[in-house]
């Protein structure tokens, strides 16, 4: 069911994308959330405070000291099986990455949303996507992923919050909700998810047995843990963590196309940016130039085979992005020197426009 | 039928909120919308603008580098974006402090004196009510029951009996407009 077919069976509200972070995270059972207020991103949080879950579905909303004790609360409650999420901007989640490698280390599954804006260092408010390299390539330390979703819609941020707590626990590994100032600021047309009743503590061991509940005579303790001295143990458990992303690699990828059927040209862009791009297309098509679009909707796993397939078909390639270029390099991976990459992007804040766009398509891919 | 429209003035003109009521009054009409504040730097203390468009089908960028039709309230606004309207779009200022004045020739320019009229006339709450009257009569891209509509659904019902007021300066606005040029 496309947007649109949605929106005619339900009730359609107005609302910010932040807004909607909060809303489905209530609705979809969500046990905790645990943060600290950062722009362009509190109104998740005051929209939680509004909504007082903890008098309806008995979600815990709690304002820590700061984004380092977020993330460690949030690895309290995932240890007991809750759906337990945090949010943040660009800074805050730079705080959060020791705990953000040892949710990784002790295998838990938890959902953090990073509504980024301009860096480095405290940078500015306005929206960014520099935090490419920090989110896919692992900004804490070992060889750990989180599986990335990048909304492009307010409707996004509200369906890729449940997704992100379905595909964290199929997996248990950190899904990220990876959004920008402009997702989380604009407002649009959105269906909210169903309610979902939070899990009961009977549910919890059955989904989660893992989960350290208090334990029954009947087996060993439960152990919340990412310290393994001994090297075998450590590497065993790495090969763990590597099947499950192969996993995730095989079923996860999620793009979606745009004129990509008959184009020769193909820009290659994520969340905010691949709107702007969307309208750049248009104008290129209106010119008679054959141009299309893919947005990886999973920034991990990466659509890496429909980007090498597109690659046989069409003669260049151009990604935008709001940064100096990161994903770009798995474009570039991706097409394996086949036909020309190149990159245009934006940084500190500023929004590319579809005007700037169309020009370098046609500088830097069509008359290269 | 899709309307690209930039709302710029001084935070507290009610810039944002007229953005926000042409919003939902599109939501009543079954259009897609899309309403995209700045909230940099700039809003605090200096100028707010809001980037608001309507329309029949998906929207694509909501961020726009040229527009069917912008709204000034202030001197910085109308000089950022006199030249960010489409050649035969509409530009709607009102002169309040004004001391230059738009120039282009191939787009239609209005004036609306809102704010000198709502302190003659104790309205300063409904300043921007009045320029969305003022928008409606030369762009009537929603139906003014929408905007009632809108209102309804996007206040507090606590506040629901404050719409007739508003639906009164809509009124105002529209006779208020003035073409210039």
């Amino acid at each position: 069911m496309n947007d649109s077919e949605k929106h005619n069976m339900e009730e359609v509200r107005l609302m910010k994308g932040n807004e909607a972070v909060a809303h489905a995270a209530i609705r979809c059972g969500c046990d905790g959330y645990f943060g600290y207020p950062i722009t362009p991103q509190s109104e998740i949080m005051e929209t939680l405070m509004e909504q007082e879950p903890w008098n309806t579905t008995g979600m815990v909303v709690l304002q820590a000291e700061s984004e380092t004790s977020s993330i460690n609360m949030v690895y309290g409650a995932a240890g007991c099986g809750k759906k337990a999420m945090t949010s943040s901007s660009s800074p805050g989640i730079s705080l959060m990455q020791e705990g953000i490698s040892y949710l990784a280390g002790a295998e838990l599954p938890c959902v953090i949303v990073n509504v980024m804006r301009g860096g480095p260092g405290l940078g500015t408010i306005q929206p960014s996507q520099a935090d490419y390299y920090q989110t896919v390539k692992g900004g804490g330390h070992g060889d750990y992923k989180m599986i990335t979703l990048a909304p492009a819609s307010v409707q996004e941020m509200a369906d890729h919050t449940v997704l992100a707590f379905d595909l964290a626990f199929k997996y248990r590994v950190t899904a990220m909700v990876l959004a920008d100032g402009v997702i989380g600021q604009m407002m649009e047309k959105v269906v909210l998810p169903p309610f979902k009743p939070r899990w009961t503590e009977n549910e919890i061991r059955q989904i989660s047995p893992w989960a350290t509940l208090g334990k029954p005579a009947t087996r060993e303790p439960n152990i919340i843990n990412s310290l393994r001295l001994e090297a075998s143990d450590m590497e065993e458990l790495n090969l763990r963590l590597q099947g499950r992303y192969r996993e995730i690699e095989n079923n996860e990828v999620l793009f979606e196309e745009f004129s990509v059927k008959d184009a020769e040209y193909v820009i290659v862009a994520f969340g905010t940016t691949a709107r702007v791009c969307q309208k750049a297309v248009e104008m290129a098509r209106a010119e008679g130039i054959k141009a299309g679009l893919l947005r990886p909707i999973t920034l991990y796993p990466f659509p890496t085979v429909e980007i090498s397939n597109l690659a046989n078909k069409i003669k260049g390639m151009l990604t935008v992005e709001m940064s100096a270029g990161q994903m770009v390099d798995d474009v570039r991976l991706a097409v394996n020197g086949r036909i020309p990459v190149e990159f245009f992007g934006r940084m500190g804040g500023i929004v590319p426009s579809p005007d700037e766009v169309l020009h370098a398509l046609k500088t830097k891919i069509i008359h290269r | 039928m899709k309307e690209e429209i930039i709302i710029a003035g001084f935070g507290g003109q009610g810039v944002l909120s007229m953005g926000k009521i042409l919003a939902y009054s599109g939501l009543m009409q079954g259009q897609e919308v899309s309403w995209m504040p700045s909230y940099g730097p700039e809003q605090r203390g200096g100028t707010a603008n809001v980037t608001v468009i309507l329309s029949d089908e998906r929207i694509s960028s909501p961020v726009l580098n040229s527009y069917d039709t912008a709204i000034v309230l202030n001197q910085p606004s109308l000089e950022r974006f006199e030249n960010k309207v489409k050649p035969g779009g509409t530009l709607i200022f009102d002169g309040n402090g004004f001391h230059k004045f738009p120039t282009r020739t191939d787009i239609n320019i209005y004036r609306i004196d809102a704010t000198e009229y709502a302190y003659a006339n104790d309205a300063a709450k409904t300043m921007n009510m009045i320029i969305l009257g003022g928008l409606l009569k030369v762009r009537p891209i929603v139906q003014v029951e929408n905007v009632l509509k809108g209102l309804k659904k996007s206040l507090p019902e606590r506040h629901h009996h404050l719409i007739p007021m508003n639906e009164k300066a809509i009124q105002i606005g529209m006779r208020l407009i003035k073409k210039v040029n």
